[in-house]
């Protein structure tokens, strides 16, 4: 046991000697999570949008100023020809136009069909989609107030929607058990796959290695001041994204605690497997950053919705830890669910645990031979 | 020197890395208190052979026994009285001298008292009472040899393995440091050395010089160039090198 510790101390020398070793262990996290938080955010709001008005009547005024008092959408400029929409895009000012046709309202009260033509800048495919159907949304709900004065139409039907668990849609809800999931990851199995590799590369291993510490000893002792930090990088991601971001934690906190350090354990395993491959810290953090950053990012269901990838990938993504890590994160922090709703998310993290320690362990023998 | 027990004995060391034989049935004997020095062009076997005395290895076959244990059943009692300084020095950059002598102190277990009366005498013998503070890498290479050596026999082994302790370094800091290897012989630590500069040879008690994974000499240096009729080890070894494959 005080060997253990004296190794312990000695890797907390290393930590906190290190300025890079720091700041990627405390300012990464944190500058993660701020980015993510504020600047990645498919929300809408303050879209530019300019109007091209050929009948300038009272329903287009409504309309118009429907759309603009949303909060959505900021009115840029009134164009008043055709051949102007296009200029407009190229200068990236706006990103909507909004047409009229001429004789709009009286061709609405008439026939009771007027056009309205939505053009977007599509070279956002996301966000011209997304503030389409937003600009749809605001004239159909016109449209709606409309048919209430007029009692002359036989029926409708009121669709009502509410967004349960994030009335709000905010994007801090999928972000921060994303980054959280991401940067335990990158913490520590970056770190602890570098850390091991480093003593290979000083030689400082083979002496561990003659001496009468059990391989399992060094390993704990290497490891353990990395659970520590990746331990308390997580809490700090919650308290921002509680007090910043205001995400909730609906569920129970120890569960929540409880399964941050699986996930963790899980990651260091994946460390040390990582450590016992690598002949050297360059490929360390190659494989680190190859193999677990860009899929934990891409595949994870962190950005982008898993159902929407293609087979191969979805299959591919259900080897990727951090993917059920997100699934139970949301479940406990959104949603308030406890270990009935996730133990089987719960369980696929514990088996990958078990893999990689075994892994590691095989080969940390054969590595000896 | 006839008197003196045993305490290495190998018989009959094979050890294969698929179908390349890295070590071919070497047999040898080590005595208590003797400095053995284990000699060999790069790729003869010396570090194959070494890291199996050190248990880092594990031998294809034949009998080990190193400090009275055996290779494959004791080895946890060959590690804690044994000591091994390799070719890197492996002491922590960025760890002080004082925390470094504490650290591998730790791991063999001494106790807080011992490891602080024994650094103090380590520190005012070495004359580094003033910067017991400052990190190796600040450190002159000559004095991390001599502070890597010390370390790895803080914990006063039997034998102490060096795999190529003098490796990039001048050679009057070599002379220094073999000064450092007598005093601890003559303290009673058996030194095994393994070096490819021949002119180490000449301060060992006995060499033994590996050619393609053999043993193919080992006497005293003297013998050893009256056998060979040349004035230096290095003739001894330039006579044997010239028969291997490898060349």
């Amino acid at each position: 046991m005080k060997r253990y510790w004296g190794f312990v101390i000695k890797e907390f020398y290393h930590i906190f000697r290190d300025f890079r070793t720091l700041l990627i262990l405390f300012g990464i996290p944190v500058a993660q999570v701020l980015i993510f938080g504020f600047v990645v955010s498919n929300e809408i709001r303050n879209i530019k949008i300019s109007i091209l008005d050929y009948s300038h009547d009272e329903v287009t005024e409504k309309i118009t100023n429907k759309i603009i008092s949303s909060g959505y959408f900021e009115l840029y400029s009134h164009l008043t020809d055709y051949s102007q929409i296009e200029p407009a895009f190229r200068t990236g000012n706006v990103k909507e136009v909004i047409i009229f046709e001429p004789g709009f309202s009286s061709k609405l009260g008439k026939t009771g069909d007027a056009a309205l033509r939505i053009v977007s800048d599509a070279s956002d495919a996301n966000t011209g989609r997304l503030i389409t159907s937003y600009t749809q949304g605001i004239v159909m709900n016109y449209l709606q107030e409309l048919m209430g004065q007029n009692t002359s139409v036989p029926f409708t039907i009121d669709t009502r929607t509410r967004m349960y668990f994030n009335q709000g849609m905010k994007g801090v809800y999928m972000f921060v058990p994303g980054t959280m999931a991401m940067i335990l990851m990158l913490i520590s199995a970056l770190m602890t796959s570098i850390s091991i590799t480093r003593e290979k590369e000083m030689g400082t291993m083979e002496v561990l290695l003659v001496s009468p510490l059990r391989p399992i000893q060094i390993i704990l002792g290497k490891v353990s001041p990395y659970i520590v930090m990746a331990f308390i990088n997580a809490i700090m991601i919650l308290i921002l994204g509680n007090f910043v971001f205001k995400l909730p934690i609906n569920g129970s906190l120890v569960l929540l605690l409880l399964e941050t350090i699986l996930y963790i354990t899980l990651a260091l395993s994946l460390g040390i497997f990582i450590s016992t491959v690598a002949k050297n810290q360059q490929m360390a953090m190659f494989i680190s950053m190859l193999v677990l950053m860009l899929p934990t990012i891409l595949l994870s269901g962190f950005i982008f919705p898993i159902e929407n990838m293609p087979e191969i990938l979805q299959w591919l993504s259900a080897i990727m830890p951090p993917r059920w890590f997100i699934i139970i994160l949301k479940n406990i922090m959104i949603k308030g669910t406890g270990i009935l709703f996730i133990w089987k998310e719960t369980l696929i993290l514990m088996g990958m645990t078990s893999i990689f320690i075994g892994l590691s362990v095989k080969r940390f023998k054969i590595r000896l031979e | 020197m006839e008197s003196k027990e045993n305490i290495i004995v190998v018989k009959d060391l094979v050890k294969k890395f698929g179908n390349f034989v890295a070590n071919d049935h070497l047999s040898f004997e080590v005595k208590r208190g003797e400095i053995f020095g284990f000699l060999g062009a790069n790729g003869a076997g010396k570090t194959t052979a070494i890291r199996i005395l050190c248990g880092l290895s594990f031998p294809t076959s034949g009998e080990i026994s190193v400090a009275g244990y055996d290779a494959y059943k004791e080895r946890e009692a060959i590690k804690r009285n044994i000591g091994y300084m390799s070719q890197k020095f492996s002491l922590y950059d960025d760890l002080t001298i004082s925390e470094n002598i504490k650290f591998y102190a730790g791991i063999y277990g001494l106790a807080p008292k011992i490891i602080k009366s024994r650094t103090a005498e380590l520190l005012s013998r070495m004359g580094l009472e003033d910067i017991h503070n400052r990190l190796i890498r600040d450190v002159p290479l000559g004095w991390k040899q001599k502070l890597a050596f010390s370390v790895a026999i803080f914990h006063n082994p039997s034998i102490v393995f060096l795999d190529e302790p003098t490796g990039g370094v001048d050679p009057i800091t070599r002379r220094q440091f073999w000064e450092l290897i007598n005093e601890a012989a003559a303290a009673g630590i058996t030194v095994f050395v393994t070096t490819h500069y021949m002119d180490e040879a000449e301060y060992c008690d006995r060499v033994s010089i590996m050619v393609d994974g053999k043993i193919a000499a080992l006497d005293t240096p003297e013998q050893l160039k009256k056998i060979y009729k040349t004035k230096e080890m290095n003739g001894v070894f330039l006579t044997l090198a010239r028969g291997a494959k490898n060349n």
